[in-house]
């Protein structure tokens, strides 16, 4: 865990970046400790009833700014916490990566892309979303490989979706020959493209996105099964232990569960 | 920078005292370890740690917090480490680190409480305990021990007397209707201290999923929308400690506090120490932020020590409702 920076930011730059805004902040110290997957908690502005906080994907790091993807434009001065969580691996050699984002989900994967050009691997995107219009990120995957493939599930951009996700990423990944999957995407097709993935020996690094009313650890709020390495199964904070997974650890069929076989799950829930 | 000196900020813990009124409140705080990435934790007046049972427990499923207009909604379940587990991973490490401990403990039955007690009395590291006695208990088919004055007595007596030496602060639920009564039987039983107050019952509904909004149903309210609650709980057990009702012993005060003047409201209301809860987090730098502000409150008001304010709020009223 780097370790975060609580800060006021001002905002620097707002411009539309597909279905949501990107928010250019200033915080030169958060900038500095960045990794793509880590994420910013952010306060609700001054004068909200909401006394949490909400999770954001930081985009990129340039400088001394952060980019940072949000649904609107914030105020002039964004209270953060930044950069959180654990970010997506690096490859110990060069490979070739599968990118794997849905709909504004897939924010995170464009910087992880540079990294993993940047130290050699080859990268490609699969980038899915409901229809054209949300699919995210689209012309700046293009920019740096000619490897994009889109899925809607209406099939208004790309190849459509269908009912067997798990069969065209397979697909996606043997084409590559791909030994690296990345993902930024529901449970579902994450599970599939896990699997498809497993199958082949690739190893997957999967984020999960969970509400996080903290961000750093506090509350317990974030939490979903995980298995860990001695086999045993345990709760964890998305946002610290994650939200970036071995994509084989994560019990994807019941994120929002707890399984029988979960440590401590025979304690019964009792006792706040 | 001066006012550093000026005001002093010692304050009780059970008969002893330490160097501020600034806790953590039970849950809000984990067991340190990602709190001090934001505040150097012996800086804290005490911690007081996630609420630990006798086993591991995973705890409920999600969603577990949510937010509510100026408050949050939690039902987190009883997810801590066990005993064993808090023994081995997380005692060491506050320890070593030299934080005044305050391990909150739970349980369903009488010797639950006892069990952990025993176990952690004379521990490196563990300068108190704090009994939740907000677990719903078998003993009384599931209501929590904290509504009741009897099983509540029982609960102090036994701790106490497997640990007679170290502070225990018994902690009360603000929406019983008897926490004046809970209050003074524990102190009867031995109780060094009150805790006060553990989240009320609550609930939201997801309108969309038309269910409530937290996995478990039913959650405790927290933050600034149970503050006037929590203050008039302390505002009642002080009342009935000056008027001779019960011994006078040392409320530690919780309840939506987020700045220095909410720590010195609950203080005139008659708590001799504060901790901060949900406004970790929002804000995990917040304990340092509020020992700051409520010195210059103190500072401002003409206050030379912290203590001379505890209760201050009384001595123009004679009853417990806080009528002249
Ligand atoms: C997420 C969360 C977890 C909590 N866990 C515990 C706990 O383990 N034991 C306990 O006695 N109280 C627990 N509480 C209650 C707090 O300690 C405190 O009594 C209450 O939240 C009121 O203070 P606040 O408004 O400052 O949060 C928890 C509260 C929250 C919000
Ligand atoms: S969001 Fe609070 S612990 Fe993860």
């Amino acid at each position: 865990m780097a370790n975060p920076v609580v800060a006021r930011a001002e905002v620097v730059g707002t411009r539309a970046d597909g279905p949501a805004r990107r928010v250019t902040v200033r915080c030169a110290t958060a900038a500095a400790r960045f990794r793509p997957g880590h994420f910013a908690a952010l306060t609700a502005p001054a004068g909200s009833v909401d006394v949490l906080r909400h999770a954001v994907p930081v985009l990129r790091a340039d400088g001394d700014t952060l980019d940072l993807l949000l649904p609107a434009d914030p105020p002039p001065l964004l209270d953060l916490i930044a950069p959180l969580g654990t970010p997506y691996p690096q490859p110990d050699a060069p490979g070739c990566a599968l990118l794997l984002g849905e709909d504004t989900q897939a924010g995170p994967l464009l910087a992880l892309a540079e990294q993993l050009l940047a130290a050699g691997s080859q990268v490609a995107f699969v980038l899915v979303a409901e229809s054209a219009g949300r699919l995210y990120g689209v012309d700046a995957a293009r920019e740096l490989t000619a490897d994009v493939l889109l899925l809607t599930a209406d099939g208004s951009a790309g190849l459509p979706l269908g009912d067997d996700p798990a069969a065209l990423l397979d697909q996606a990944l043997s084409a590559l020959d791909a030994d690296l999957l990345y993902t930024a995407a529901s449970p579902e097709l994450t599970a599939a493209a896990v699997a498809a993935a497993t199958a082949r020996g690739a190893r997957s690094w999967t984020a999960v996105a969970t509400e996080m009313p903290c961000g750093t650890g506090l509350c317990l709020g974030c939490v979903l099964p995980v298995r860990d390495a001695d086999g045993v199964s345990r709760l964890v904070r998305a946002c610290t232990e994650g939200p970036v997974f071995d994509g084989v650890r994560v019990r994807w069929g019941g994120l929002d569960t707890v399984p029988a076989d979960v440590e401590g799950a025979d304690a019964g829930g009792a006792g706040e | 920078m001066t006012e550093r000196q000026d005001v002093d900020l010692t304050a009780p813990l059970g008969g002893g005292t330490v160097p501020n009124p600034l806790s953590t409140a039970a849950g809000c705080a984990g067991f340190g370890r990602e709190l001090a990435r934001f505040v150097p934790l012996d800086e804290l007046g005490t911690l007081t740690t996630r609420t630990v049972l006798p086993r591991a427990g995973a705890g409920a499923p999600g969603p577990r917090v949510v937010p509510v207009p100026a408050g949050v909604l939690n039902a987190v379940g009883g997810h801590n480490p066990g005993l064993e587990g808090f023994l081995r991973r997380e005692l060491p490490w506050l320890a070593e680190r030299g934080v005044r401990t305050v391990v909150s403990i739970g349980g369903h039955r009488l010797e639950d409480f006892a069990e952990l007690a025993a176990r952690l009395a004379g521990r490196d590291g563990v300068r108190g305990l704090e009994l939740n006695l907000s677990v719903p208990g078998a003993a009384d088919r599931g209501v929590p021990l904290a509504a009741n004055p009897a099983l509540s007595y029982d609960v102090v007596a036994a701790v106490k007397a497997v640990a007679p030496d170290l502070p225990v602060y018994a902690k009360l639920a603000p929406d019983t209707g008897t926490v004046t009564e809970v209050a003074a039987a524990c102190v009867a039983a031995g109780a060094d201290g009150l805790s006060m107050v553990n989240t009320a019952r609550a609930m939201a509904i997801d309108l969309d999923a038309r269910r409530p909004a937290l996995a478990a149903g039913t959650g405790g309210l927290s933050g600034p929308a149970l503050r006037p609650v929590a203050v008039h709980c302390v505002f009642q057990v002080h009342a009935a400690m000056r008027a001779g009702r019960m011994p006078a012993v040392p409320i530690l005060a919780m309840g939506g506090v987020r700045t220095g003047r909410d720590a010195l409201e609950f203080t005139l209301a008659g708590a001799s120490g504060v901790a901060v809860g949900s406004e970790l987090l929002r804000d995990p730098t917040a304990p340092l932020r509020i020992l700051d502000e409520l010195r210059a409150e103190l500072t401002t008001r003409g206050f030379t020590a912290y203590t001379d304010a505890v209760g201050l709020a009384h001595r123009t009223t004679t009853t417990e409702d806080g009528r002249p």
